[in-house]
């Protein structure tokens, strides 16, 4: 069920509102349109539906159009065209009062330097929607001490913003979206200004309390990482335009542009790769009935670490080490020589969750839900996956790409720093492991 | 026949009373200051007088904020009534005091009430342009907070805009009430009684030591009333703001 539908949303900031329109229905786009009328384009003929309950993460660098995206949804900011379906209600069409009962019943809005009154104490801050919407003290009091707990400000209530830290200052923007009983919470760079211990804490945080309360949540960032770890839809914006958009292991494995691939390429892959696209589908499996010298036949050419061992309804029963096997007199059978430790992972767990077993077991089996083997991810396949983008980001050669670089890389260096350890330890893993089993 | 009434009240009622004020207004300090100055005006023989001009000054001072902080508000809101009416501020404060004396007295003749007018008029800008300079300052996020939650107008004006301007705002009060009181002697030209008239007086009979006494009463009046304006001021600051 779709909770926000956005149809062909457009904004032109000035006066050349007519003329801006009209050259975005010809299809013209930013720079055109800049150049032929003088018109500045915060967004360009945008599409798109938000389901009930998603996180969904809008993307791109700054100017991209993400804050103003984000300001038509709730009309902060006036779409020149297009419409904005919240539920059944055309925001679009509200007059004055009804957009202001609107934003009272339906949005929270956390923003990015808090925009906590300073003259107030945390509670009367985080009661303040309440009180716009005229509800009595005592019925807002209880909200918001409600809502302070809820994110952990518990104690906290009497004090005033400048006493918090920033991380807890933004609990409290937070506290104060959720004691309006919103549907739909807005966050424009939420967590933008905290530092970033604190920072992944409260994605964390974000993603518990959203699967807790089941809120629509429309989260602006330009941090690709903050994307992953919310979990959601990534909206890439460009420009105003919307370039793609999707899961952010279908970004990162199929970007849709060169912009989008210029725009992954530093992320920490591990984080968003998922077990079910790494692991090697056409790896040999084999049966825990074969014998070894059976078993040596069916493997001969193949190289690895381990060996992946399933019944013939291809359910999962064991690893065998390489080494194992190497060392096995060749009338034993497989399933004697079977490691006790090896468990199947999800399709869709992590990437960066499995590191340590494959380094430990050398191959850690991926599973589907029926429990189905689909394949295993050994420590080559982790670095093939790791390593994909330095070979794309090396041949691509755009002339675009040393702004791109400098602006984008900026902000991305972490998520590559984070990224080089772990394929170092997978590397060295796999070839320690063999001598290890030998000794 | 405010000052009649003010001028009935026995002073040392009145100077306990105002020294009681300002020490919990803004501290021992002022309090003190207030209590020693206005017994020192009272030794001078000037009391009554002191009492015209406090009255010619708060009076002009009360009617200036009513008109100034709802003239800021307006012009905070309205770039357009800004962009038109800001240079006529400007004039009015460039332009020398007396030049307002003129308009004054075809209508009101001479007195107090043309003295009133012409220091409303003389010392209105500083408020309307802090007024309008505070709203205009509050961080724009705040401002959208209370847009996002829905907040009308007029709620977003008194819960946010007005709340923390107010320091600001307090800055034009303290700012009108000294340029009323610079135009006590001026005002005085055209028949506005009090210290003014007594500095007025002693200048034209060339009694210097009258005209310096009355001055300092001037000064005394001045201090007073700029430390009480300023204490409030830092009050209406927020916790933590700088
Ligand atoms: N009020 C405005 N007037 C004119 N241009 C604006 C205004 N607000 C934003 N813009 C322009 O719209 C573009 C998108 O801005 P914004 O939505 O703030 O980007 P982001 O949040 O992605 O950094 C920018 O190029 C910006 O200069
Ligand atoms: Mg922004």
């Amino acid at each position: 069920m779709s909770r926000i539908v956005l149809e062909g949303i457009s904004k032109i900031f000035g006066s050349k509102q007519v003329e801006g329109v009209e050259l975005i229905r010809q299809g013209k786009r930013k720079a055109e349109i800049a150049a032929a009328c003088g018109a500045v384009v915060g967004l360009c003929d945008i599409s798109f539906d938000i389901v009930e309950g998603e996180i969904l993460t809008l993307m791109g660098l700054s100017g991209s159009g993400k804050s103003t995206l984000l300001r038509c949804m709730n009309r902060l900011v006036e779409p020149s065209c297009g419409r904005i379906m919240v539920g059944d209600v055309d925001v679009t069409r509200l007059g004055r009062k009804d957009l202001l009962a609107f934003r009272q019943k339906t949005f929270g809005m956390v923003f990015q330097h808090f925009a906590l009154l300073p003259n107030r104490t945390i509670l009367s801050n985080v009661g303040f929607g309440l009180e716009l919407k005229n509800v009595p003290a005592a019925r807002w009091n209880e909200a918001a001490m409600q809502a302070i707990e809820l994110v952990g400000l518990k104690g906290w209530e009497a004090k005033y913003p400048h006493e918090l830290s920033g991380g807890m200052q933004q609990r409290a923007g937070l506290a104060r979206a959720l004691a309006a009983d919103a549907e739909v919470l807005l966050m424009d760079e939420a967590f933008s200004a905290l530092d970033p211990l604190i920072r992944r804490d409260m994605q964390s945080e974000l993603r518990d309390l959203q699967q807790k309360l089941k809120k629509t949540i429309v989260f602006v960032s330009h941090d690709l990482d903050e994307a992953v770890a919310l979990g959601g839809r990534i909206v890439l914006m460009k420009d105003g335009e919307v370039v793609q958009i999707g899961q952010p292991e279908e970004i990162v494995a199929r970007p849709a542009t060169e912009y989008v691939a210029r725009f992954v390429e530093h992320i920490d892959r591990a984080a968003v790769m998922r077990a079910g696209q790494v692991a090697d589908r056409s790896a040999p499996v084999l049966q825990p009935t074969l014998t070894v010298a059976e078993a040596r036949i069916r493997i001969a050419g193949e190289g690895g670490d381990a060996w992946l061992v399933a019944d013939d309804d291809r359910r999962f029963v064991g690893c065998l080490l390489a080494a194992r096997l190497a060392a096995a007199r060749p009338s034993e059978t497989v399933a004697s020589l079977l490691e006790a430790s090896g468990e199947a992972v999800a399709a869709e767990s992590r990437l960066d969750a499995l590191l340590a077993r494959v380094a430990a077991e050398g191959c850690v089996a991926v599973v589907d839900p029926d429990g189905r083997l689909i394949g295993g991810v050994g420590s080559r396949d982790v670095v093939r996956a790791l390593a994909a983008h330095s070979a794309e980001s090396q041949a691509g050669d755009h002339p675009e790409t040393s702004i791109l670089q400098q602006t984008a890389g900026a902000e991305r260096w972490t998520g590559a720093s984070r990224n080089f350890p772990s394929t170092r330890s997978a590397t060295k893993a796999s070839t320690g492991s063999p001598t290890m089993a030998l000794g | 026949m405010l000052t009649t009434a003010l001028v009935a009240v026995p002073p040392w009622v009145f100077i306990g009373l105002a020294a009681l004020a300002t020490y919990r207004i803004g501290g021992r300090k002022i309090g003190l200051l207030t209590l020693f100055g206005l017994l020192f005006l009272w030794n001078l023989r000037l009391w009554q007088a002191t009492v015209e001009t406090l009255v010619l000054v708060s009076l002009s001072t009360i009617t200036a904020l009513v008109i100034g902080i709802p003239v800021g508000i307006w012009f905070a809101l309205s770039r357009r009534a800004w962009r038109t009416f800001s240079p006529i501020l400007d004039m009015m404060q460039t332009l020398p005091s007396f030049v307002y004396l003129i308009p004054a007295l075809p209508f009101f003749g001479l007195g107090a009430v043309s003295a009133c007018f012409a220091t409303i008029v003389f010392s209105v800008p500083p408020v309307i342009r802090l007024t309008a300079l505070g709203i205009r300052n509050v961080p724009t996020e705040l401002v959208e907070a209370s847009d996002a939650f829905g907040g009308s107008t007029t709620q977003k004006l008194f819960k946010v805009q007005l709340p923390l301007a107010l320091p600001t705002i307090m800055a034009g009060v303290n700012q009108t009430m000294m340029l009323a009181l610079s135009m006590v002697v001026i005002a005085a030209m055209i028949g506005a009684g009090g210290l003014g008239r007594a500095v007025w007086q002693s200048i034209q009979r060339l009694e210097a030591g009258a005209g310096f006494e009355a001055g300092i009463g001037i000064v005394i009046l001045a201090v007073i009333l700029d430390r009480s304006t300023q204490a409030l001021a830092a009050r209406a600051r927020p916790h933590g703001a700088a």
